[in-house]
Parts: structure tokens; C-alpha cells; sequence
């Protein structure tokens, strides 16, 4: 039995935020799941995975090709009548937006609760963009968890607060809520849960073409109307202390500043406005508020979501509070914040000397050997690049060559001693770069992508390289696996979970149905073969298609031998 | 309850998130609030593997530069990439065999002289605890017990509200069976070793 489906009610369990989130979704009856890895959502992904897999409770889950397909299938779920329940990492909400801001108009009959998963300083991505932006610019209710049990207990209103607004409900989380251990008290596992529905059809409500599309408007903002005195009186929000600093946090910066505030010995010379139920902003809350203190700091990470709107209804209480965050560099846009940071800034608020404690004079310690991240010993990624390398070099074109990469492990490719990283954007990026490069340069093209991103949106960009006659080499790298965010299916693994039954597509098939006929197979550890073949396609100025198929030599040792 | 901020720091593969979890597990089963911070994803293939204890009810999941009260540190070379998390008040606890990085292999950059910086640290923070974990995972009979040795140094400074029975109790039940007596064996030769 999974550990997640314990029937201990009452006890206490050390879970990772993310392990949270999923008891969270069991305890509220949610019945469909769906998702695209990316790391910091991946590990409530993968709970639900082995969990539907395993079969010992009444929950549908699937790995979906893409974020954008994911939300669909909760989206449709839930508008049938079963709860249901996305998650992605911040990007992935990119991937999904265009259903995000239709889906917030039609809306859903059963709660459906979407997690967001940012990743301030960049940990493991791309960007580090905010996507409370989302919340505010789908127009939907978001609900930002502190710590495990918040993330458990927040998992479970936020589907009672989308069933009761009929519209879907943003969880949003960073690396350090998502990746952080914490009791959890455990609560009754439900005795019914809903799998099934009959969707009752209603075009007017279901399809939005313009004339539905303009009520469905109305009705979203109407729907968000009703959800502001829900944040008002959400007991997520909570204001503690009369001093007359006023402070504003949401998400892990309510950690740090209750930490300060402990080791300050301050909770009793501030007022602290601690948000968890921040969008739609808790107006009267905050304007209440503001009327309470002199002056109001704003702790957040990233973007000022808080601190604009705290401006704003600064004006229209009528109250000039100095507001400091952002603005007032207090705190920078980018970046994580840490506890040291924040209780700065709160004892300068105070007025106060930080008492720090005595360091060390470390101004000796000589540049330090660096511990790069790379590419696991005896990897088929390495076999590959190099081949390719070989290649290029026998043809003189090694110097010149131009490598768009993509979304993986392999994008370690970019380190010494293999540097064939030149160009990257998002997930499938380096179909479409290179027939951009290939138009706008004359350097031969070799790009890299995996095989779950090249089922994620590598296949459409594909078939506009082909349609429009772009000349590149495209090297599907096929480990068989998710390898980066911790080996989850995609639809070409040959290698399975054990009871992993799902049809498999081979991306050979893929490949050729989309019309491409100059598409090869090789295993790279065949150095020989591999080089020739590499040599043969290159040599030509056309787009080829190669498949460099070896499994993951991590998730070979896993599963290799249970087929 | 006094506060303890606890680093644990290390190279992938080394069993850092395992030690804290374990601790994070002894202390919530003795009752406390307690908050352990873990990395994934990228930063774990190969790269440095860092996590964080915070007892005493403590809400932060990080440590900043200077606040670590223990540093529990897997390798040597980052013990040192990790003493600005600390301050004069910090104990620290340091495995002494090193893991040379592809870096150093490579050639493009120089293994610090891991004897003079562990004099260093002696003579300028409150408690070191430096030893070959390596060697004392290896008597105890498995490789891999070097977070549970290391777990037995930090217990037996005896500077945390966790008592070693607690933990060993937590190892029990957390370690697969089978590796339960080494684990064992490593975590007692660790308390033995937490003489500084």
C-alpha cells in the first residue's frame, strides 16, 4: 500500500510539501489526475502515478504528453462532474496558458485545483517567472501554501472553493514549499469517491464561440466577485500584532519573517498580514489594514503581486503609508529570498541593530574546484555527442556546426569537454531554432532533443520543418524514459514500470507518418556505425531524422529486466 | 526550546537527504515541530547536495551565510565551500576522505590542502569534529553508512534535543531490514567518535 494512502487519521507524517499536495487531493476525492513532469512539481506527479498504478484506490492518473494536453483532461473531467486535479512546474503553465485563460470562462461543474510549481533563482530552470501573474491575469482564486500542512490543508479548500465558484483553482508553490519536510497530520481518507459522472451538455455554457465567449466573460467576473469576500474571510489570511510596522508576506517569505520576528523578539512591534488566500486580493483585509499602521513593509519573491496593489489601495483608503519592497529596494525581483535577508530588512524597518552573529575571516580560502553537474558515467547521451562530434570533424565541419539543444539531461551537453549547446528557448525548442537557423544562416544545423520532449512539442515543430523544407539534422536522443525529472513514461518507452500497459508509439513511426522519409536508427554505443552514419546524414544539406536509442543506463538498472 | 539550524552538505549519491530525513524523522517522533529542506532535480546529478534541519519550531527551510549553528559536512572540500554558512559559534562535523571533482581531474582546478584547512577551522570554530567516515562506514561492513556514521558524530556532541535512542529507533524503522545491524554498527561507531 502505497505510504500516501495510510488510514492512520490523526498522525503525524514527515512529508515533502509536494507529498502533502497528493494526500491532500486522496482526502478531497479527487478521482482524475494528469501531468507533465518538471521539476519542483515532479514528485506529485510521480505519487500519483505509482499510486493509480498500483491500484489500491479509486484515482485515474496519467503522464500527459504536455502540460497543455494535461489540463485539458482534468479541465473535461471536472466539467463532467469528478474532481480533478493538474500540476506543472511554472513553465509548464506557459505550455498551458491558452486553455488556462478559455477554461477560466467556461469554468468546471466539480472542483478542479491546479498547481503551479515556481522556481525562484532558477534551481532547475529556464526563467523564473512569477505566476501569481497568472492568477491575476486569468482572473482566477489562488491559494499560496507555507509549509506541508498548509499545502495538505490548502489542496483540500481550494477544491471546496472551486466547486462553490464553479471556476478552477491555482495552487501555487516555489522550490522551497514544494521541496520542503514537515508533519503532516494525516485525515480521514473519504469513504465514497466519485470516478464517474454523466456531462451534462450545454453549449452555451461548454463552447465558446464569441456570442458564449462574451457571457461566459461576465459570469467569470461575477464568479470573482463572490470570491473576494473568500479571501477576506479566508482563515489563511491571518493579521497578528499591534505595532505599527505593518508587514505583508505570502508563501515561504511568511517562514522567514516569523523566524525574524522570533529572533527579534518583534512579534509584538509589528502587525503582521500573513496572505495564503491571495487572489482575488482580500481588499477590505488590506485597505483595514493599511488604516492600522504607519508604515507597511512587503515581503515577496519576485514580481511586487502584494506591493502594487497595496500601493493602489493605499490611494483609495486615502492614507499616504510609505510602502518598502520592490520599490524602495528593500528586496531585489530576482532571486530567492533567505531568513538573513528578511530579518535585515525588518530590523531597518525597526529601526533596530541586527545582532549578527561573530564570522569567521575567510578572505584566505582560495578559489574553490567547482562540482559541475554532468552527465552520469557511461551515459548513451556522451556516445552520442561524441559520434556526432567525430563526424563533423572528419567532414571539417565541426568549427562552424550550430547546436540548438532542449529540455533534458542532455542539455548538460552544453559543459566541457562535450560543449554542443548553442541555442535554447523551452520545451521543443530546438525543432523550430534550427529552421529558424536554417533559413537565416548557412552553418550546418545538429540539434538535440529527447524523447519525451520530442513528444511534448517536438513533433508539430517537426512537421513545420518538413513542410517548409528546412535543412538540419534532428538527433531524437531516445533513453526510454523522463530521465531529468526522475524517470516517468512517455509514450516511446520500449522499457515500462512493472503493470506500466499503455500502447506504445515507436518515434521511428512518429517520424515517418509525418511524411519524413531520411530517418535513421543507430545505437550510439556502436562508435563505428554511429560515426558513419552520422558522417552520411551530415554530409548532406537536408533534413534528416536520427534516433540515437539506448535506454538510460539509471532507469535500465530500475526496470531494465521487468519488461 | 533553543533553535537549531543544521547544514548537511555533500557530493550526489553520498545519502545527505537520507541523514536529514532520518533526523527530521527522530524529531518529530520525540514531538517537535521541524522543517527539513531537500534539492532536486538538476542539482543533484553529480553536484554539490545540500540540505537543511531546523528544529526548535524554526518555520525557514534555508540557512543563510553565517547562521548554521552545525555544519555536517560529507566531504572536505565542501566543508570548506560551506564554513561561510558558518559563524565563530558554529560546531562542525567533517568526513576527511575527499571525492575529487572532474574539475580537479581535468586539471583546471587545484584540490584545496584539506590538513591546513582543518587546522583552520580548529582554531577558529567552537567544536570541529573532523574523520574518515569512509573508513568507520566501511568497518561497520556497508560503504553507504557514511551519512549514519556521520548522524553518530552529530548525535554524540550531544548539542541537539534528539537523544541517539530516538534516532536509532528511527534507523529501525526507516533502513530496509537488511542493512538495519550495519547501520547500526556505523551509527554506534559514530556516537564513539564525537570526542572533540
Amino acid at each position: 500500500m502505497h505510504p500516501l494512502l495510510s488510514k492512520d487519521t490523526g498522525e503525524n507524517r514527515l512529508l515533502l510539501g509536494n507529498e502533502a499536495i497528493v494526500r491532500g487531493a486522496i482526502e478531497a476525492g479527487a478521482a482524475v489526475a494528469a501531468a507533465y513532469p518538471g521539476t519542483p512539481s515532479s514528485e506529485i506527479a510521480n505519487n500519483l502515478f505509482f499510486i493509480s498504478l498500483e491500484g489500491d484506490w479509486p484515482i485515474y492518473f496519467e503522464f500527459s504528453t504536455n502540460e497543455k494536453v494535461a489540463m485539458e483532461v482534468a479541465a473535461s473531467a471536472a466539467a463532467a462532474g469528478v474532481r480533478s486535479l493538474t500540476c506543472m512546474k511554472h513553465v509548464g503553465m506557459n505550455v498551458a496558458a491558452d486553455v488556462l485563460m478559455t477554461l477560466a470562462y467556461v469554468g468546471v461543474k466539480a472542483g478542479m485545483v491546479i498547481v503551479t510549481a515556481d522556481d525562484p533563482s532558477m534551481h532547475s530552470s529556464q526563467n523564473e517567472q512569477d505566476n501569481r501573474t497568472y492568477a491575476k491575469f486569468a482572473n482566477l482564486p489562488m491559494l499560496e501554501p507555507t509549509s506541508p500542512q498548509e499545502a495538505k490543508e490548502m489542496t483540500i479548500e481550494a477544491f471546496e472553493i472551486s466547486e462553490r465558484l464553479e471556476l478552477p483553482v491555482i495552487l501555487r508553490t516555489t522550490t522551497r514549499t514544494s521541496h520542503v519536510r514537515g508533519p503532516v497530520e494525516l485525515g480521514p481518507l473519504p469513504e465514497n469517491v466519485k470516478t464517474k459522472s454523466t456531462f451534462e451538455k450545454n453549449p452555451r455554457r461548454w463552447v465558446p464561440v464569441p456570442a458564449v465567449a462574451r457571457m461566459r466573460h461576465k459570469v467569470l467576473l461575477e464568479q470573482m466577485e463572490k470570491a473576494v469576500p473568500m479571501a477576506e474571510g479566508s482563515r489563511f489570511n491571518q493579521v497578528s500584532g499591534n505595532g505599527k510596522l505593518g508587514i505583508v508576506a505570502s508563501g515561504v517569505s511568511v517562514c522567514y519573517v516569523e523566524d525574524a520576528l522570533m529572533e527579534l523578539e518583534a512579534g509584538d512591534d509589528v502587525r503582521f498580514l500573513k496572505l495564503g488566500f491571495t487572489f482575488p486580493y482580500p481588499v477590505s483585509l488590506l485597505k483595514e489594514f493599511i488604516s492600522e499602521v504607519d508604515e507597511i513593509l512587503v515581503v515577496e519573491e519576485l514580481e511586487p503581486f502584494l506591493e502594487d496593489e497595496i500601493k493602489v489601495l493605499c490611494k483609495d483608503v486615502g492614507r499616504d503609508v510609505p510602502v518598502y519592497g520592490k520599490a524602495s529596494g528593500h528586496f531585489s525581483r530576482m532571486y530567492e529570498f533567505d531568513p538573513l535577508m528578511v530579518k535585515r530588512a525588518i530590523s531597518d524597518c525597526l529601526g533596530r541593530r541586527l545582532k549578527e552573529r561573530e564570522q569567521v575571516d575567510l578572505s584566505n580560502i582560495p578559489v574553490l574546484p567547482m562540482r559541475p553537474p554532468t552527465l552520469c558515467q557511461g551515459c548513451p547521451h556522451r556516445e552520442t555527442y561524441n559520434a556526432v562530434k567525430e563526424a563533423l570533424r572528419e567532414l571539417g565541419q565541426e568549427e562552424k556546426a550550430i547546436y540548438p539543444t532542449d529540455i533534458g539531461c542532455y542539455t548538460l551537453g552544453l559543459l566541457p569537454p562535450i560543449q554542443m549547446a548553442d541555442y535554447l528557448l523551452c520545451m521543443g525548442s530546438s525543432v523550430g531554432s534550427s529552421s529558424g537557423f536554417s533559413v537565416a544562416t548557412d552553418h550546418k544545423i545538429v540539434s538535440f532533443i529527447g524523447d519525451s520532449t520530442f513528444f511534448h512539442s517536438g513533433l508539430s515543430s517537426l512537421a513545420s520543418a518538413f513542410h517548409n523544407e528546412h535543412k538540419f539534422c534532428l538527433v531524437i536522443l531516445d533513453n526510454s524514459t523522463t530521465a531529468m525529472t526522475g524517470h516517468q513514461p512517455n509514450p516511446g518507452i520500449e522499457i515500462r514500470p512493472p503493470g506500466y500497459d499503455r500502447p506504445r508509439i515507436p518515434i521511428e513511426e512518429a517520424v515517418k507518418g509525418l511524411g519524413i522519409k531520411n530517418v535513421h536508427k543507430v545505437n550510439p554505443y556502436k562508435k563505428k556505425e554511429a560515426v558513419s552514419l552520422f558522417k552520411e546524414v551530415l554530409s548532406k544539406d537536408e533534413l534528416s531524422v536520427v534516433i540515437a536509442q539506448a535506454p538510460c543506463i539509471l532507469y535500465y538498472r530500475k526496470f531494465g529486466g521487468k519488461k | 526550546m533553543d533553535t537549531k539550524k543544521i547544514l548537511f552538505t555533500g557530493v550526489g549519491g553520498q545519502g545527505t537527504l537520507l541523514a536529514s530525513r532520518l533526523l527530521g524523522q527522530a524529531a518529530m517522533a520525540a514531538g517537535m515541530d521541524v522543517r527539513v529542506s531537500e534539492v532536486h532535480g538538476m542539482a543533484q546529478r553529480g553536484g554539490v547536495v545540500e540540505s537543511t534541519v531546523m528544529l526548535g519550531g524554526l518555520k525557514s527551510p534555508i540557512i543563510s551565510q553565517g547562521e548554521a549553528d552545525i555544519l555536517v559536512s560529507f566531504e572536505p572540500l565542501e566543508t570548506i565551500r560551506a564554513l561561510n554558512r558558518c559563524s565563530k559559534e558554529s560546531v562542525i562535523v567533517t568526513n576527511t576522505t575527499a571525492i575529487v571533482p572532474i574539475t580537479v581531474k581535468l586539471g583546471q582546478a587545484e584540490y584545496p590542502d584539506v590538513d591546513y584547512w582543518l587546522d583552520f577551522m580548529r582554531s577558529n570554530y567552537r567544536r570541529v569534529c573532523a574523520l574518515d567516515a569512509d573508513g568507520l562506514a566501511n568497518e561497520a561492513g556497508t560503504k553507504k553508512a557514511v551519512n549514519v556514521v556521520l548522524l553518530g558524530v552529530l548525535m554524540g556532541l550531544g548539542e541537539l534535543p534528539v537523544s541517539s535512542d530516538m534516532l536509532k529507533e528511527t534507523i529501525k524503522r526507516q533502513v530496509k531490514p537488511k542493512f538495519v545491524d550495519a547501520n547500526l554498527k556505523a551509527f554506534e561507531l559514530g556516537l564513539s567518535r564525537a570526542n572533540c
